[in-house]
């Protein structure tokens, strides 16, 4: 992994952000580090520690103060097409049908929808789990099913990249476990390059390969993490020595930082 | 394995609501009824029950107390006035009403949400038009009615132009709140796709403003109505605002009434059909126990 050229290359990237006041928020500050090829990385850290910032520099929806992002070795000026992203709430569209929804970023960026396209969409609902609910209404899912069509959204048009924004903060400690297992499963079937934001460590520990640890305000990298826990993972991993040992360190790493 | 998170709780909503009042009756013994039964049954009733209660007591009043008809005319002297007209007669009128009012709802819709987007979209419109939109609507357009009659003649082009003016504010407004309550993540979505910026509009703005705007409608017909009824007391020889001023100077005080009871009904009726049109067009709107 660390012989090809990374997919992800953030140096020194600071974000200022001007307030109606006059006033100027830095969100993050200095914050460099690469993603390799169909790594998953998670970005953890306290709120208010720039992490959803660094998701939409990499999405292009905003440009950096200073610093520079690159995909693939070109700057990022503007979104492109190797990205999709599941937000924290699945923001479906309760007009469409979940097909309709799997389908709309080929209807809202192309203006139709082909029936390979939709053969596409059903082949990524029967990956999430949920071949049996194209025709259903939104608000007949529950939430983590709704989450599951957001995912599948976000794969339509078969993105390098996956940004996801604390996907699952928003679902029950029970389902959020079952999906992030879920999440594993469709990452090792569809290999991607993942940046995956939480407030969860073991959330990112079970997911990641490397954890990159922020400090709040400004945001900056207090510490890369590799990982140490063999694949494929399972609820059991959890329980290893080695994983309680890691949580302990970024645990330490979180809470001296606010003593200090 | 592919078990997705358990199945709707469709069969758990099932049972409760047939064993409760077997419950309830059971639970309060010597009642002759469950109690149950008789709160479901007022509840379904009650809008009717109050109504026909108002009727009868406003009729009992009149009688009892033996207010003169000029006063305030009994329910039965103006359902005999309202019969008393031909019904040739009240078609005439209630077209004329209608028609106006039609007009301006729909010359309102047509302009309002178009301009709402455009003040969404556009700053500078926004900082022009919006400080315009706000005087017209403090101007009391009963106040200027006539001056509108003298400009644009004794068509039905100034009682369109009266119906619009009192019609038109509450459907920008709210069909402008509306399109700023689409999720900000929806928005990075299209920006993200690099999508059209009239696709961002056409397919999550206005959809997601579409509960919204159907409100907006519903208080739109009723304003419409107004419109139209404050128009014809200006200049008209139709209509049931022309028809209730017309008997009130011939002191017809129960066809005044019954002229009244027809416009209330007109408006009822404009107010429901665009409840069923929610329905029909845009059943996911509405929430789920309205569907």
């Amino acid at each position: 992994m660390t012989t090809l050229p990374p997919v992800i290359r953030f140096a020194e990237v600071g974000q200022t952000f001007g307030k109606d006041d006059g006033t100027a928020v830095t969100a993050i500050e200095s914050v460099t580090f690469d993603i390799g090829r169909h790594e998953f990385l998670a970005v953890l850290g306290p709120s208010g520690c720039g992490k959803s910032t660094l998701l939409r520099l990499i999405a292009g929806l905003i440009r950096p103060s200073r610093g520079r992002i690159e995909i693939y070795g070109t700057a990022v000026t503007e979104p492109r097409d190797e990205i999709g992203i599941v937000f924290q709430r699945p923001t479906l569209l309760p007009w469409f049908d979940v097909l309709g929804n799997v389908t709309f970023p080929m209807r809202h960026k192309y203006g139709r929808v082909t029936d390979a396209e939709r053969a596409r969409a059903r082949e990524l609902l029967d990956l999430v789990g949920l071949s049996d609910f194209s025709d259903k209404a939104i608000d007949a899912l529950s939430g983590g099913m709704q989450q599951r069509v957001a995912i599948a959204r976000a794969l339509l048009l078969d993105p390098d990249i996956l940004l996801m924004d604390e996907p699952f903060s928003a679902l029950d400690a029970l389902t959020r476990d079952e999906m992030s297992l879920e999440l594993l499963r469709i990452w090792t079937e569809r290999p991607k390059t993942v940046l995956f934001i939480t407030h969860s460590i073991p959330e990112a520990l079970l997911l990641a390969d490397r954890v990159i640890v922020m400090t709040a305000r400004p945001g900056r990298v207090r510490e890369i993490i590799e990982v140490p826990l063999g694949r494929p993972r399972s609820m059991t991993t959890l329980a290893e020595p080695a994983f309680h040992a890691i949580a302990n360190h970024i645990r330490e790493e979180l809470f001296s930082r606010t003593a200090a | 394995m592919k078990s997705s998170s358990p199945a709707p709780p469709r069969e758990a909503e099932r049972p409760g609501p047939a064993e409760a009042p077997i419950d309830a009756a059971t639970a309060e013994p010597g009642t002759a009824l469950p109690p149950r039964r008789i709160v479901v049954w007022l509840d379904r009733f009650a809008p009717v029950l109050t109504f026909a209660g108002l009727i009868v007591a406003w009729e009992a009043a009149a009688r009892f107390f033996e207010i003169p008809s000029f006063l305030l005319p009994a329910p039965s002297a103006i359902l005999a006035a309202g019969l008393a007209v031909p019904g040739t007669v009240w078609v005439g009128h209630i077209w004329a009403t209608l028609r106006v009012a039609l007009m301006g709802f729909a010359l309102a819709t047509v302009v309002s949400i178009p301009l709402a987007v455009a003040l969404t979209y556009s700053r500078l419109l926004s900082r022009t038009l919006y400080p315009i939109l706000i005087i017209i609507q403090s101007t009391p357009i009963v106040a200027i009615a006539p001056i509108i009659v003298v400009t644009l003649g004794a068509s039905d082009l100034p009682r369109v132009v009266i119906t619009f003016l009192i019609t038109f504010f509450p459907i920008v407004v709210t069909t402008a709140t509306g399109l700023l309550a689409t999720p900000e993540e929806l928005i990075e979505l299209s920006r993200s796709l690099r999508a059209p910026r009239i696709r961002e509009i056409v397919h999550i703005r206005l959809p997601y403003a579409v509960p919204y705007i159907f409100s907006a409608l519903k208080i739109a017909t009723t304003l419409a109505v107004i419109g139209a009824v404050v128009a014809e007391f200006v200049a008209a020889e139709r209509g049931l605002g022309f028809f209730i001023l017309f008997s009130t100077s011939y002191f017809k005080i129960p066809q005044a009434f019954a002229g009244l009871a027809v416009l209330v009904t007109l408006s009822l009726v404009l107010f429901r059909l665009v409840g069923l049109a929610q329905g029909w067009f845009a059943p996911w709107s509405l929430p789920k126990s309205a569907r």
